[in-house]
């Protein structure tokens, strides 16, 4: 397969302000336009990886990030993300992020979805509505809502809200999309509902997701990465590292013996 | 492990315990009741459309207090007007944009020092301040100033409360779809707030219409003959004139009395109704 890289890390190390650290030398190259997943225990790094990413390890209390981490722009440019001048707000809209609970906006549907353009400064009544339009197509939810774009969307179900959430990311048309556990509280159906639109999604995005269970990692992967109290301890393509693991830390978790 | 006691004893005791409280519950609430229904009882018969419309008359035992109705009104919109834009900006900084350091910490602490200071203090303070020194003399505008900084501190204490309420996955989610600081404060924190900052404003004024002590030296005068013109001039209002009329008025009716008493009431109480209003719709229509 002939894959580029969408995103460059090399030796990042995080640690926070109460001490723990976080991540310990980190090398991963994230393929475009495929599902790369991290998975592994809690407290591995995994999370603490997404937000260096979009930059949003900013918000919280860390003391030292180190490394580097590069993401290779559909137009062109090489955007250095942990550079401190970087404009993250900029960043923010190319590497979108779903959380593990589904936060609306106490907002209609509508404006859930436009809000991350208006704060972009879009005010073209058309684009916006395309935007939700493509963005709620793309999430799968399109045929739930259409006719209630202008009701709150408190008013969704745990899962729809996720959907939405995932549109909402989708509107800012970013070019990698990170996922932190997104069905992590959803039902069976609307899991699958979302691990279906990712399958589609991988063709014009880059995704990086951290999956609830092992099972739904190597359901999804294309490239599979597996974090252990913040070490990358191995990273091969799905086919290969949930059938024939070579390390036998990845192993043993896989099989259930530790987690 | 067997409990010491019968489940009968058990059950006595926790009845007693409920009677208890019912019983302070309701003891505490007599008061208030208590202090409504006596000044609406005694104060009722003097309220007329005269009463409230017009000037007071032969040394104030009769005639009408409107000028001090509209005095404590002046009064309260001004203040409001000049308390409102800092408190709430000061509170919108602490909350949302002040690191957690010394400095931080001391302006708080300035702030809780600021809520203990006496009324009285307050008035005194303005006197030098925005009487003598600024030479605004008697006037609404330096008992407004002297009332908004008496109820700066409130201000801010329930901004700061109604911004904390907001939850934090607000903030994070709007930064994380590349929305600014400023525009997850604008858009999203501010609004959902604002029922909050709302009643905490209105509780604050409440206060600064119904106290005496900051106006007394910087605002009231006992009699005008007729309304203020300009915020530069003195004013009547509805405590002092309460005052007033209470101790200094050889021959005063206590119809009077209590009818003035009544119609600050009703300005305070109505206060409070209008942010339970506001709470109650706002809880109402909560999207969150």
């Amino acid at each position: 397969m002939n894959t580029k890289n969408k995103i460059v890390t090399e030796n990042l190390v995080l640690q926070y302000s109460d001490g723990t650290e976080s991540l310990k030398d980190i090398s991963l190259n994230i393929p475009a336009n495929s599902i790369s997943v991290l998975f592994g225990p809690a407290g591995g790094g995994k999370s603490t990886f997404l937000r260096i990413l979009n930059r949003l390890n900013d918000l919280a209390n860390v003391k030292q990030v180190s490394g580097k981490a590069t993401l290779y722009s559909d137009t062109g440019e090489l955007l250095d993300i942990l550079a401190p001048d970087l404009d993250v707000t900029s960043l923010r809209r190319r590497v979108g992020m779903v959380f593990a609970r589904p936060v609306v906006l106490p907002m209609s549907i509508r404006q859930n979805l436009t809000y991350g353009l208006e704060a972009a400064g879009e005010r073209n009544k058309n684009r916006l509505n395309e935007a939700v339009d493509r963005s709620l197509r793309q999430a799968a939810l399109w045929d739930e809502v259409k006719d209630r774009l202008d009701d709150p969307a408190v008013d969704l179900s745990g899962g729809q809200q996720q959907r939405l959430c995932i549109a909402r990311s989708l509107a800012l048309e970013p070019e990698v999309l990170l996922l932190d556990e997104p069905t992590s509280g959803l039902d069976p159906i609307s899991t699958g509902k979302v691990e279906a639109s990712l399958q589609v999604l991988k063709n014009n995005y880059t995704i990086i997701l951290v999956p609830h269970s092992v099972q739904q990692a190597a359901r999804a992967a294309d490239y599979a990465a597996f974090f252990l109290q913040g070490e990358l301890i191995e990273y091969a393509p799905g086919k290969e590292i949930f059938t024939h693991p070579t390390i036998q830390q990845t192993a043993d978790y896989i099989e259930g013996r530790f987690g | 492990m067997k409990p010491k006691h019968s489940p009968a004893r058990r059950n006595r005791t926790q009845r007693l315990g409920f009677f208890f409280l019912r019983l302070v519950a309701i003891v505490a609430v007599i008061p208030i009741i208590a202090i409504i229904a006596y000044i609406v009882y005694k104060g009722a018969p003097a309220l007329s459309w005269e009463f409230i419309t017009g000037f007071p008359s032969d040394g104030m035992r009769s005639g009408g207090i409107w000028p001090a109705i509209v005095g404590t009104f002046f009064l309260t919109m001004l203040c409001a007007l000049i308390v409102a834009p800092f408190g709430i900006g000061a509170a919108v900084y602490l909350s949302e944009y002040a690191p957690d350091n010394r400095w931080t910490q001391s302006i708080r602490i300035a702030i809780i020092n600021l809520a203990g200071i006496p009324s009285v203090v307050y008035g005194l303070f303005g006197l030098g301040l925005f009487v003598i020194f600024l030479n605004l003399g008697i006037s609404i505008l330096a008992g407004s100033l002297t009332l908004a900084i008496m109820t700066l501190p409130v201000i801010i204490t329930t901004t700061e409360e109604a911004l904390r309420a907001v939850p934090q996955s607000f903030r994070v989610v709007s930064r994380s779809v590349g929305a600014t600081q400023w525009q997850t404060v604008r858009r999203i924190v501010l609004p959902q707030a604002l029922p909050g900052i709302m009643t905490g404003v209105i509780l604050g004024l409440e206060r600064a219409a119904g106290e005496t002590a900051p106006i007394l030296f910087t605002a009231a005068v006992f009699f005008l003959p007729g309304l203020p013109s300009s915020v530069l001039d003195p004013t009547m209002a509805l405590p002092y004139h309460l005052y007033v009329i209470s101790t200094q008025v050889p021959g005063m009716s206590p119809e009077i009395q209590y009818g003035t008493a009544l119609v600050l009431l009703i300005f305070v109480l109505g206060m409070n109704l209008v942010a339970t209003i506001i709470r109650s719709r706002a809880r109402a229509r909560r999207q969150w």
